[in-house]
């Protein structure tokens, strides 16, 4: 049967091209592999093969010809013995694809109802408490999830016989031995991958970096294979793994080790990001991680690493991903914050307070997903918001919240939200310069006192 | 150490042989008709085609036992095919459609079935290195004996991912067969101007990793040298390295001007090295199968490839809901 040769697409945005020579005449014959054209794209010029056996038939399209739209026929090709006139009727090219139909825009409504919000407490009133740095909560937290999973494990540098670069897996490797808690060598894009595969083969890896200012090294892995793979395979298969680790700013360790790394991790669908503050919640948001199905950046910090809280003494308590934690009601301001930044959002409605000024801090806990509906519900009340973090402003995470607060309760605010955020410039390493690069406690005040007007 | 000579051909019977030429064909007709399809705006973007490279993967599945894992790059769709994936579901991935194996989420480059223990499908050259390490590790974490086949190109033997896998791999006795496919070229450079040590295999002995070069235009070669690694991996050895010389005939993707090599040198290759006509004339000169026995398996490869073209066309688009699901997994594990 005769069959039409159509202009080909040779490249991913080729529309139309010029067929700029054609080595092949009426009568050859032609098979699979032979170059039967020069075809120009808005590429380069390209050599077409035939991929069919047959002879030329007829040439459809003079060689020179401009413009020529892809899949126009350019010639017939027929069989032994065979006449042009066989072609069998073709079927008309594929039909243009259906526009796929943009999800609208979600109506914003002028004052919209105050969001749910879930008021439950972390834990059963009457809870005996007990006190414990993050360090510890966060090893208990994986060590408990380690008693109860035989998948999960812990892989990263010097986190076994060293005990842990900051001393977070203090005595895993004596409790669970050394096929689970693992030294590797520095090779974070390595084993960041290995850690991947792992979870893609069905374990529970948690990969520790030493600090996250060294997981650039492995951001590749952690993006396009941990977050992005259950929506590549169509939910066949994922990374359930927990990447942790100190982040952010310690004490005079330069730009290359200080970096907050919210922002970055936050942007990312696929992936779940969580930066506690207490240690109540680093436990209880850890176990909730090695648990979740999905990747999970769970963001330490060293300076935190030995402030001591109160942790609720129970046998398996976990902290739910996306649910804020009011650490003060107030009436005059919100103040957003999450990891150390809350440092700074408690300290100053402290001395608010003392002003005459009610400020509500809400404490993230989650970056994503995130608590928005907190947040709308306490802006609703105090009608200002005031967002504390210590990474960077471009893009940062209060940078985010803002856009949310104008979108879904903007006829409810008296004044622009204000986000405090570090200083736009790479982390210095003298003391003073240091200090400025920060937020500061006083930089929140003073963004307090401009929202409220005082 | 390392075992520089390639094991002998191995014994196959002529059912087995006939397998071999059946399966490399699929591949071969599938990857044409899959350039046809793209030349028809079928399908988009990048589309890596395997022509020419046929015999490394059926040699290796050869010698794969069920439940062994593979993983690869983007020049994916042989891989997929010789480890029993459903050449309907590759093709509607390819165009984007409900009935790919990712529902059309994830294209070419991108492909995944738990089924078959096909891993991907991964777009950043060597990313596939590591993981592959690691699902070598949860098997010998689980103590499964399961070997998995990480497969990367010449291109990619020289990103620093790579090495770290091996120094991991062999420091924990990964049962991990790390396959370099030696096409000769990465895109359009060749090896020759991307390392002046063009020997990928002898590398793991810094490691002490063994490995051999093999023949990757003959698919019994491929066979014994893939047997070879596999015992290794399952006797709780560790790695090993397999650098398998091939070829690929069509240009690295479909946009692809094919100027850093002749015409001359690929024809040279088809005409006296291509490993299915080796097949076919060892399959006659032997009288293990007829002329018409041949034609049988052509005929029913074209209606398999065929069918698979109709299926890629006529599935539907994926539902608009799509683009909101599998971005997280619900509380269920997904690999338990
Ligand atoms: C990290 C990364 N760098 C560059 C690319 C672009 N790229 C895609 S394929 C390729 C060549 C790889 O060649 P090789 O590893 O020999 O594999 P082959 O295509 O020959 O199978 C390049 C440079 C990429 N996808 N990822
Ligand atoms: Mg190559």
């Amino acid at each position: 049967m005769a069959t039409e040769i159509l202009m080909p697409a040779l490249s991913p945005t080729m529309e139309e091209g010029t067929l700029a020579k054609w080595l092949v005449k009426e009568g050859d014959t032609v098979s699979s592999g032979d170059i039967m054209a020069e075809i120009e794209t808005d590429k380069a010029t390209m050599e077409f093969e035939a991929v069919d056996e047959g002879i030329v038939g007829k040439i459809l399209i003079a060689e020179g010809t401009e413009g020529v739209k892809v899949n126009t026929p350019i010639a017939i090709l027929v069989e032994e013995g065979e006449e042009v006139g066989d072609v069998s009727a073709t079927p008309a090219p594929a039909a243009e694809a259906p526009a796929a139909e943009a999800p609208a825009p979600t109506a914003v409504a002028a004052a919209p109802a105050a969001p749910q919000v879930d008021l439950t407490p972390d834990w059963p009133e009457g809870t005996a408490m007990k006190e414990q740095t993050v360090r510890e909560a966060l090893r208990d937290a994986m060590a408990e999830e380690m008693r109860a999973d035989d998948t999960v494990f812990l892989m990263g540098e010097e986190v076994a016989e060293y005990q842990g670069a900051y001393k977070v897996s203090q005595g895993l490797l004596d409790e669970f031995g050394a096929k689970r808690v693992i030294d590797t060598p520095i090779t974070e894009h390595g084993f960041a991958g290995i850690g991947v595969g792992a979870a893609f083969g069905g374990l529970r890896p948690i990969v520790e970096f030493m600090t996250f200012n060294f997981a650039m090294q492995a951001i590749d892995q952690i993006i396009n294979s941990a977050a992005k793979t259950l929506y590549m395979s169509g939910g066949q298969m994922g990374a359930p793994m927990v990447f942790r680790g100190p982040n952010g700013a310690a004490a005079r360790v330069g730009a290359q080790h200080s970096q907050d790394y919210a922002a970055w991790y936050m942007q990312v669908p696929g992936l779940k990001v969580v930066m506690p503050y207490s240690a109540s919640d680093a436990k209880g948001l850890m176990k909730t991680a090695i648990r979740d199905p999905n990747p999970v950046i769970f963001l330490e910090n060293e300076i935190l690493y030995g402030r001591t809280f109160d942790v609720p003494d129970m046998d398996d308590f976990t902290v739910p991903f996306g649910k804020a934690r009011i650490w003060r009601e107030g009436d005059d301001v919100t103040i957003v914050s999450f990891g150390i930044g809350m440092q700074y959002a408690l300290e100053a409605a402290d001395k608010l307070a003392e002003d005459g000024i009610s400020a509500e801090v809400i404490d993230l806990r989650t970056l994503r997903p995130m608590d928005t509906s907190t947040i709308l519900n306490s802006v609703m009340k105090t009608n200002r918001c005031v967002t504390v973090e210590e990474g960077w402003p471009q893009g940062s995470v209060g940078n985010y919240i803002s856009s949310v607060i104008m979108q879904q309760a903007f006829d409810y605010l008296d004044a622009p939200v204000i986000n405090c955020t570090g200083k736009d410039v790479p982390m210095p390493y003298a003391a003073n310069l240091e200090k400025h690069a920060l937020i500061t406690t006083a930089e929140v005040i003073e963004a307090v006192k401009q929202v409220t007007y005082r | 150490m390392a075992a520089r000579k390639a094991a002998s051909k191995p014994n196959v019977s002529a059912e087995e042989l006939k397998g071999y030429y059946r399966d490399m064909l699929l591949i071969r007709r599938f990857e044409e008709k899959a350039g046809q399809l793209y030349g028809m705006g079928l399908i988009g973007g990048f589309c890596h085609l395997y022509i020419g490279q046929e015999a490394v993967v059926v040699g290796l599945e050869a010698a794969a036992e069920e439940g062994d894992k593979r993983i690869t790059s983007y020049r994916d769709h042989g891989h997929m095919l010789a480890c029993g994936m459903d050449p309907n579901g590759v093709m509607a991935e390819l165009t984007g459609r409900e009935g790919g194996y990712s529902k059309g989420k994830g294209g070419s480059m991108h492909m995944f079935s738990k089924e078959k223990h096909f891993y991907g499908g991964h777009g950043i050259v060597a990313a596939q290195v590591p993981l592959g390490a690691g699902l070598a590790f949860a098997d010998k974490y689980l103590e499964n004996g399961r070997v998995t086949f990480t497969y990367f190109g010449d291109g990619a033997a020289n990103q620093g991912q790579v090495y770290e896998s091996y120094n991991m791999a062999e420091l924990w006795d990964l049962p991990v067969v790390f396959v370099i496919e030696n096409n000769q070229y990465a895109m359009g450079t060749s090896t020759k101007r991307s390392t002046k040590s063009p020997s990928y295999w002898e590398r793991g002995a810094a490691y002490g990793i063994p490995g051999e070069e093999v023949d990757g235009m003959d698919v019994l070669a491929v066979k014994a040298a893939g047997e070879k690694a596999v015992a290794h991996c399952r006797a709780g050895k560790g790695p090993y390295i397999l650098e398998i010389k091939t070829y690929r005939y069509r240009g690295h993707s479909m946009s692809d001007p094919a100027k850093y090599r002749t015409r001359e040198e690929v024809q040279k290759m088809r005409d006296e090295r291509d490993p299915i006509e080796a097949v076919r004339s060892m399959l006659l000169t032997g009288k293990h199968a007829s002329e018409d026995d041949l034609k049988a398996i052509d005929k029913e490869i074209k209606e398999i490839v065929n069918a698979s073209a109709e299926f890629a066309k006529e599935s539907p688009e994926p539902h608009l809901d799509e683009l909101w699901t599998d971005i997280y997994a619900d509380a269920a594990p997904q690999n338990a």
